[in-house]
């Protein structure tokens, strides 16, 4: 399926909460197709930018295009439809099978016909057994959890995927095979995807540029290659420090033994 | 013992009818409104304050005096769309009742909808629902089990307050409680008690099962429960749907001299082919209202009373003079027709002991207010602040040596017991006779009289078979065969219910 994501644009985008300046006067271009990690520590503004994207936050000022589209040329709700969005605390409905989770998309765009194979194609995609179909959300591990959050943002063939720390409540195991599973879908669905994280290994792992922010505004932007040659600031710099000392930690005890 | 159980299981069906439909109507009334509040309170925290704040309110009045406060509103309301709203029955009822099941179901409501796990609201917006589709898809279905468990509390609550409802004209099962309480008949208390505490644990069961299945996704067991409440409304209110079309009304106010009288008229009318029906305890401002309104067809009421409550007269014309003008006065006003006074007063009476009254030879007021410095004075707990008392006190001059107050069915036995000295007890009552206390006269025609009179509806006053079935009753009633009668009710051994006290007065009656 040769879906081609879109490119976006941010332009002097602002939004404060009371004296909070959240996002600052951010202004960006992401390329058709990459995969652009956000890190940052906590506060600096990062999950509001990636909200700003499908309007879940609405910007105080600036511009944002998807494509060549400003994200206000539709109503919000028509917006979402067409952006895959995947957050920490999943939120897959209690109350809803695994497959209606994952088809809730098609029934809200009241598409009816090839449900059913579409939602057994999308189990396929995130490697999850058929068999969990007809389950409830309940009935299933963490892990199990996002991967449907993943086929539920995944089911209307969206070009976008915003996904905000989606893996960070995960267990270190599961986590690494599902960044690897989603890196690879990244790649074949040819996606644009903009993941929100915390974790600066992760985001050298996964992605092909890495935006760090603090206060509002983006300190650093750069491939994860520069990112570990050093020579892009501070900010960057010290969030690159921990996997660097974390990684030498390891070579040196490996040695030792 | 039976044939009290038989009568009062009798009474059960219509009743019980009339009780369901009341609840359900009230119950479904305050869901269409609490559930569009609910979901206006969760989007804006102001209007979820004020609508609480308001249910709460309205929680914390009596059931009783809420019931009552609708009356005199419906009146008013009534008084300015130029009339056509009926301020008795059913109408009040439901409007109490429904603000009464307000406050359990909007609060489940809020709670339940705003108890949405926020990551679920998260997803749904994400995804691209609108506030409809996330309401509609996610927010309801996740409330359902709470809003529900609401909707189960309001039902109890409003099944038991459904009672109360007796007290503004609208037939319930506390038609049996409140008629049996007077009459201290228990059987007709348990009654009522035992129906409408089975109706609440009924339907609390089955809202409880339909609860059930929608908290663990259940269609059958949800499906169930609907079916069976479906089923048990419609069998419940199958009476109120069978040809209920000229049943007679016949009203009584809340004493058991009235609940005979209602039951003497009752035996005619049926004798004469109507079918009847009673409605006990009503209140002395409401049944008037009723009859004129056609609410209620026929009842005995007392000369005095419509002359100072209804025409609000304060001056004191001769006790035929006052019949003619009230007679004339109803009709010219309401379309009321006085068929006539039973032959009886109901009066303010002075009553003494036998002994006493030979002793001391009293045989009028003015034969009190001479001794009236040696007596204790007896009276109910309204009688010092009527205007009965002034006018007895303007043209008897009595000081008594003390005054106290009882309750009806204490004052008797005080007198008895020589605790008092003097009572003003109620003319027709059964218990002068029985204590076989003397009343004076009251020789200056001080206190206004207080003649039974029987009040037919507009449309009945020219129902010729209907005016000839109670015509006999018109001047036929002596004080004494009364008084031997409310006390058959009254006493506390071998008490006879109304019913059977009318057969008896209907043999008595003067030719």
């Amino acid at each position: 399926m040769p879906v081609s994501g879109p490119s976006i644009s941010l332009h002097k985008l602002s939004r404060h909460y009371g004296t909070v300046r959240a996002v600052d006067g951010v202004s960006l271009d992401i390329a058709a197709g990459s995969l652009v990690a956000l890190v940052g520590l906590s506060g600096s503004g990062k999950s509001t930018l990636l909200k700003m994207i499908n309007r879940l936050v609405e910007p105080d000022n600036g511009k944002i295009l998807i494509g060549d589209e400003p994200v206000e040329s539709a109503d919000p709700h028509v917006l979402r439809r067409r952006i895959g969005y995947v957050f920490q605390n999943i939120g897959l409905f209690p109350h809803m099978t695994v497959a209606r989770n994952v088809a809730i998309g098609l029934e809200l765009a009241g598409e009816k016909a090839g449900r059913d194979a579409r939602v057994a194609e999308l189990l396929d995609l995130v490697e999850l057994p058929q068999d969990l179909a007809a389950r409830m959300p309940d009935q299933l591990s963490g892990g199990q959890q996002q991967r449907v959050g993943v086929a539920r943002a995944l089911a209307t063939r969206p070009g976008l995927m915003l996904m905000d720390e989606p893996f960070g409540a995960l267990d270190p195991v599961t986590r690494d095979n599902l960044t690897d599973q989603y890196k690879a879908l990244h790649d074949r669905l040819g996606l644009t995807t903009i993941i929100v994280t915390h974790d600066m290994a992760e985001a050298l792992y996964l992605a092909d540029r890495i935006l760090v922010m603090e206060d509002g505004q983006i300190k650093a932007d750069a491939t994860p290659a520069e990112l570990l040659s050093g020579n892009v600031g501070d900010e960057a710099e010290a969030l690159v420090a921990i996997p660097r000392a974390q990684a030498a930690h390891l070579i040196a005890l490996s040695k030792q033994a | 013992m039976n044939d009290a159980w038989q009568q009062a299981l009798a009474r059960v069906p219509e009743l019980l009818a009339a009780h369901v439909q009341l609840s359900f109507s009230a119950l479904l009334l305050a869901m269409v409104i609490c559930l569009p509040l609910a979901i206006w309170a969760v989007r804006s925290p102001k209007i979820a304050g004020i609508a609480l704040g308001v249910a709460s309110l309205i929680q914390t009045i009596p059931g009783l005096a809420l019931l009552a406060l609708f009356y005199p509103l419906l009146l008013g309301v009534s008084a300015l769309v130029g009339g056509g709203i009926s301020a008795f029955g059913f109408l009040p009822a439901l409007l109490a009742l429904t603000l009464y099941a307000l406050l359990p179901i909007l609060r489940n409501a809020v709670t339940g909808l705003s108890g949405v796990d926020p990551a679920v609201r998260e997803a749904a917006d994400g995804l691209g629902m609108t506030a409809w589709q996330k309401l509609q898809l996610v927010e309801a279905p996740l409330a359902a089990p709470t809003i529900m468990a609401g909707i189960r509390t309001a039902a109890v609550w409003t099944i038991g307050a459904a009672t109360l409802s007796t007290t503004v004209g609208q037939p319930s099962l506390g038609d049996l409680i409140f008629a049996g309480l007077q009459t201290q008949n228990w059987t007709l208390v348990l009654t009522g008690c035992l129906f409408s505490a089975a109706l609440a644990i009924a339907v609390d069961l089955l809202l409880g099962l339909i609860e059930r299945g929608i908290r663990e996704r259940r269609r059958m067991l949800t499906g169930i429960g609907m079916a069976l409440i479906a089923a048990g409304l419609l069998t419940a209110t199958l009476p109120l749907l069978i040809a209920r079309d000229n049943i007679v009304v016949i009203g009584a106010k809340g004493f058991s001299e009235q609940f005979i009288l209602a039951r003497l008229i009752g035996s005619r009318l049926e004798k004469a082919g109507y079918s009847v029906r009673y409605r006990d305890g009503l209140g002395s401002a409401v049944v008037y209202q009723a009859l004129s309104a056609g609410d209620v067809d026929v009842y005995v009421d007392y000369s005095g009373t419509i002359w100072t409550n209804q025409m609000q007269r304060t001056d004191s014309q001769p006790k035929t003079a006052m019949l003619d003008t009230i007679g004339q006065w109803a009709y010219a006003h309401h379309g009321v027709k006085m068929l006539g006074a039973l032959g009886f007063e109901n009066t303010y009476a002075f009553a003494v002991r036998p002994e006493d009254a030979r002793a001391k030879s009293l045989r009028t007021l003015d034969d009190l207010a001479r001794v009236s410095s040696d007596f204790n004075f007896g009276t109910d707990v309204e009688f010092l602040e009527r205007p009965e008392w002034r006018m007895v006190q303007a043209a008897y001059p009595m000081r008594f040596k003390d005054a106290r107050s009882f309750n009806p069915t204490f004052m008797y036995p005080a007198l008895a017991s020589g605790e008092v000295d003097v009572i003003s007890a109620f003319s027709s009552d059964g218990r002068i006779a029985a204590n076989g206390f003397v009343i004076l006269e009251d020789n200056k025609g001080a206190v206004p009289s207080y003649e039974a009179i029987m009040l037919l509806a507009p449309d009945r006053g020219s129902d010729d078979k209907f005016v000839a079935a109670l015509n006999p009753l018109i001047g036929a009633i002596t004080v004494e065969n009364m008084r031997k009668a409310n006390y058959m009710v009254d006493r506390e051994d071998d008490k006879k219910t109304p019913r059977q006290t009318a057969l008896w007065l209907n043999d008595k009656l003067r030719e």
